[in-house]
């Protein structure tokens, strides 16, 4: 008796996101990235499609970061007060073809920089790159809403992403965007009934659904990891098996700031002789919280170091090729 | 899977003797459905009967252990597939392998490498937890036995036999069978002998299929001779597959109580690069891997892959808590420095490390904020100017220095003025954000503001 496989039947589909335009589509990109469009649970490729590989967008900053350990910051030494560099090194030397750029200098203990002046910076990098940007305010809601609108302004028509709009501060942000035709990231804090607030919160102004990436907010390997991955399953969940369309949305997560909070990704060996060399210790650690998300249904990963990137991006590979058993009689080994 | 009375009922002597104190067997039936009694009250139910039932009422995932005394390891005997919707029970074992091929100091440096990986995270003491010994092609019965020998004298955890010969896993038995090791494994070629050792030794024994049905087959005709203890391999060794094959296992026991394959699962990484190994070995702990078998042996690479485990098998219901009181870290004395933090076992712990290895002998105030992070009690306001301020008088820290100054996390600055209206007489010094600036902050912060 042939063996009768438990598929599910999911009902729904999370929405597809581009980001970027290209010149036909009134942008300068070169190119554009699609993320979403699964029909099933991350890679089980059997059951449900999975049209768009989830992607790993480069962190750069507008502002050199000064907190980051040696091993971080070793790479971007030579690029780090200079975006429009860093951006390039991230694309041709690594590869990347997704940047998040940070506008960190506008941070109030950062330097505080004025709209015009964090504007320039968006401005050098999409000279600098073809590949398309998110672009993440410092995160304090006032200097967000000073300097992104003026950000979202010069960059009217490139489709970036642009984040973070939270429940208590959101309108500013999906002003913006819906002029300039931009896609906004909506945060919640790995609460799923404040995700779908907010999402409701945004697509109220008239911003379409389609147009917006969840972050769940990320906690590091051995730092709340475990309560991201499980609000990411429950929402693909509802998404898929419920229906919930306030709830099939893409999703980001902000694996290389978390993950290189940890002691673990950052100690030196003389303090922790039993932890191995931190050269390797710091990238995996990354890299594993970014392995662990995939799992959960993560579209996109925020990263820093280019080994971690160049290592989930294989991941990726591996994990998106066709499962060969399913699809054919073929057996592999 | 929970049976019906109806279900017992049929297993039942339908004598109506009433002897089980019950007028009928109906009666004793429902009342068993309902766990209301207990089967051995009948004095009269056939052992065919009592076999039925027992194995009905068994988990749909069979717990399996390998291994005698403290360093035992059970798996299997989960219940969900997604691990909100209650908990997952019992942590993937994970296994190094050691190569027989390996001489002399090469085999005593592997040894040693995987005698290290242990580590002390939140509290707890996260290790591996199983050597698999591996049989080369070209070694003899003699020579892996010997092998096994040697790893079983430097190592205490519990062994996988990992060898396709029957003469060799034999010979390997008579020096460990008493640590009842899992024996890697019977397949369609072999399974007869090796099934044989396993019932013999009363072993654990692996089932290794070239993919689900075939894997189906041969645990039916091995559980059929009367071994129970099975763990199963698929065959697959890329990623994609394997994953499918791992959550097509767990997704066929616990939705369709499929009893072939109601047994734990045991995956292999096959990438060499200890990046890409990690990534597998990673997703296979996320998806349903009870047993992941690694080749490599760097603390770099297992102190990640241990934390994902401890993470992914944490109990999504209950935070882990310390006690809330006043800790004392080292030997203190009444000049020694005050912190403040919240009694979330990892926010506890990874402040106690810092300050341990700041050796500047300090008191740690533990407040009570039901186990959540600075942050998170801070939104949901339970770590507040007074909560922080009845904890410091419950626990009389005035008793216990002489100075009166209280470092509190940096995340929580915005605390500070409150917290000295709160505390009259009292200083509120803002430490550090992370805690891995404390040991700079009290060698020369403290230091300065102290004197
Ligand atoms: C996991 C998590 C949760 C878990 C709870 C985990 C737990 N047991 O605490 C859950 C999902 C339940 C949760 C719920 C909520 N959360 Co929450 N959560 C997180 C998350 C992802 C990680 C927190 C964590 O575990 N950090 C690790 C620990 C070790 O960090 P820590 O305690 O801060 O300790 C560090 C430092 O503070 C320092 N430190 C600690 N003590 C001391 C002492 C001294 C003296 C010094 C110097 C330093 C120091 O050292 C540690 C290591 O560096 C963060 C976001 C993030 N990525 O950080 C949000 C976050 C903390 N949560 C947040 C919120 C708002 C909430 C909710 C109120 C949301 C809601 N409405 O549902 C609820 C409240 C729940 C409740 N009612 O109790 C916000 C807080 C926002 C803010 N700045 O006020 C955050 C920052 C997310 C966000 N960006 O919005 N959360
Ligand atoms: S003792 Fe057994 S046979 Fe007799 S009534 Fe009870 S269940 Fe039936």
């Amino acid at each position: 008796m042939p063996l009768e496989l438990v598929k599910e039947k999911w009902t729904g589909k999370i929405n597809e996101v581009t980001i970027g335009a290209t010149k036909g589509e009134g942008g300068t990109r070169t190119s554009k990235i699609v993320v979403g469009g699964e029909t099933g649970l991350p890679f089980l490729h059997e059951e449900g499609e999975m049209p768009h590989r989830p992607v790993v967008a480069m962190e750069v900053w507008d502002t050199a970061p000064s907190d980051w350990p040696e091993v971080l910051a070793a790479p971007f030494k030579e690029v780090m007060d200079d975006p429009g560099r860093w951006s390039k090194k991230c694309v041709e030397e690594y590869g990347a073809d997704l940047l998040a750029l940070r506008l960190q200098s506008a941070h109030s203990d950062w330097g505080n920089a004025s709209p015009e002046k964090v504007s320039e910076g968006v401005k050098k990098v999409l000279e600098a790159v073809g590949v398309p940007l998110i672009i993440l305010g410092p995160g304090q809601d006032d200097r967000d809403n000073e300097v992104l609108p003026r950000c979202s302004e010069v960059a009217k028509g490139e489709k970036c992403l642009f984040g973070n709009a939270t429940q208590d501060n959101y309108k500013t942000l999906v002003a913006a965007c819906l002029a300039d035709g931009h896609s906004i990231i909506g945060e919640s804090p790995i609460d799923i009934n404040i995700a779908k607030q907010v999402n409701i919160l945004i697509s109220d102004m008239g911003f379409p659904l389609e147009k917006i990436i969840m972050d769940p907010t990320t906690g590091g390997l051995g730092y709340g990891l475990e309560y991201s991955y499980s609000i990411i399953e429950r929402g693909r969940l509802a998404a898929l098996g419920a229906g919930d369309k306030t709830m099939a949305l893409p999703i980001i997560c902000r694996v290389g700031q978390e993950s290189w909070r940890a002691k673990e990704a950052k100690a030196g060996e003389s303090d922790f002789p039993d932890w191995g060399a931190v050269s390797e210790r710091g990238p995996l650690w990354e890299a594993t919280t970014a392995v662990a998300l995939l799992q959960a249904g993560a579209d996109i990963l925020v990263m820093r170091h280019p080994r971690a990137v160049e290592s989930v991006r294989k991941t990726i590979d591996s994990l998106t090729r066709k499962n060969p058993l399913r699809d054919s009689a073929e057996t592999l080994d | 899977m929970a049976l019906t009375g109806l279900d017992i009922y049929k297993q039942l002597p339908k004598t109506n003797c009433g002897e089980c104190g019950l007028p009928t067997c109906l009666a004793f039936a429902m009342q068993l459905a309902a766990k209301k009694t207990s089967l051995d009250k009948c004095p009269h139910v056939t052992e065919e009967g009592r076999a039925a039932l027992e194995g009905a009422s068994a988990p749909p995932i069979r717990l399996v252990t390998i291994g005698t005394g403290e360093k035992k390891v059970g798996v299997g005997n989960e219940t969900v597939l997604f691990r909100h919707e209650e908990t997952f029970y019992h942590p993937t074992g994970i296994a190094i392998t050691v190569n027989d091929d390996l001489e002399g100091d090469d085999l005593e440096k592997r040894i040693g490498a995987i005698q290290s990986l242990q580590f002390e995270r939140v509290g707890q003491r996260i290790e591996i937890n199983l050597v698999a010994i591996r049989q080369g092609d070209n070694s003899s019965a003699a020579r892996y036995a010997e092998v096994v020998k040697k790893v079983m004298a430097k190592l205490d955890l519990p062994p996988i036999l990992m060898s396709s010969s029957p003469e060799s896993l034999e010979e390997a038995l008579k020096v460990c069978a008493e640590m009842k090791p899992l024996i890697y494994a019977a397949d369609s070629n072999n399974y007869e002998a090796v099934a044989k050792l396993a019932k013999d030794h009363s072993c654990p024994l692996t089932v290794k299929g070239n993919g689900l049905e075939e894997l189906s087959s041969l645990t039916e005709k091995i559980s059929s001779s009367g071994i129970q203890d099975l763990v199963l391999d698929s065959g697959r060794r890329d990623m994609v597959s394997t994953l499918s094959d791992l959550t097509q296992i767990r997704r066929l026991a616990l939705r369709k109580t499929y009893r072939p394959l109601g047994y734990p699962t045991i995956a292999f990484t096959s990438e060499k690069d200890p990046f890409q190994e990690t990534a597998q070995a990673c997703a296979y702990i996320a998806k349903y891997a009870n047993i992941v078998v690694l080749d490599g042996a760097e603390p770099w690479q297992l102190l990640p892959v241990l934390t994902l485990r401890q993470n992914i098998y944490t109990d999504p219901q209950k935070p882990i808590q310390v006690e809330p009181k006043v800790y004392e870290v080292g030997t203190v004395i009444d000049k020694s420095p005050v912190l403040v933090t919240t009694n979330f076992s990892l926010t506890y712990f990874t402040v106690e490390g810092d300050v341990e290895a700041s050796k500047v002998a300090s008191l740690i105030v533990v407040v009570d904020t039901e186990g959540t992070s600075v942050l998170t009690a801070w939104a949901a306001e339970k770590f507040t100017a007074e909560s922080i301020a009845s904890a410091v008088k419950k626990y009389t820290v005035e008793e216990k220095v002489s100075h009166r100054k209280l470092i509190i996390p940096g995340f929580v600055a915005v605390l500070s003025g409150k917290l000295e209206e709160e505390l009259p007489g009292w200083k509120v010094l803002v430490g550090p954000r992370e805690s891995s600036g404390i040991p700079t902050y009290l060698k020369n912060t403290w230091k300065e503001v102290s004197l």
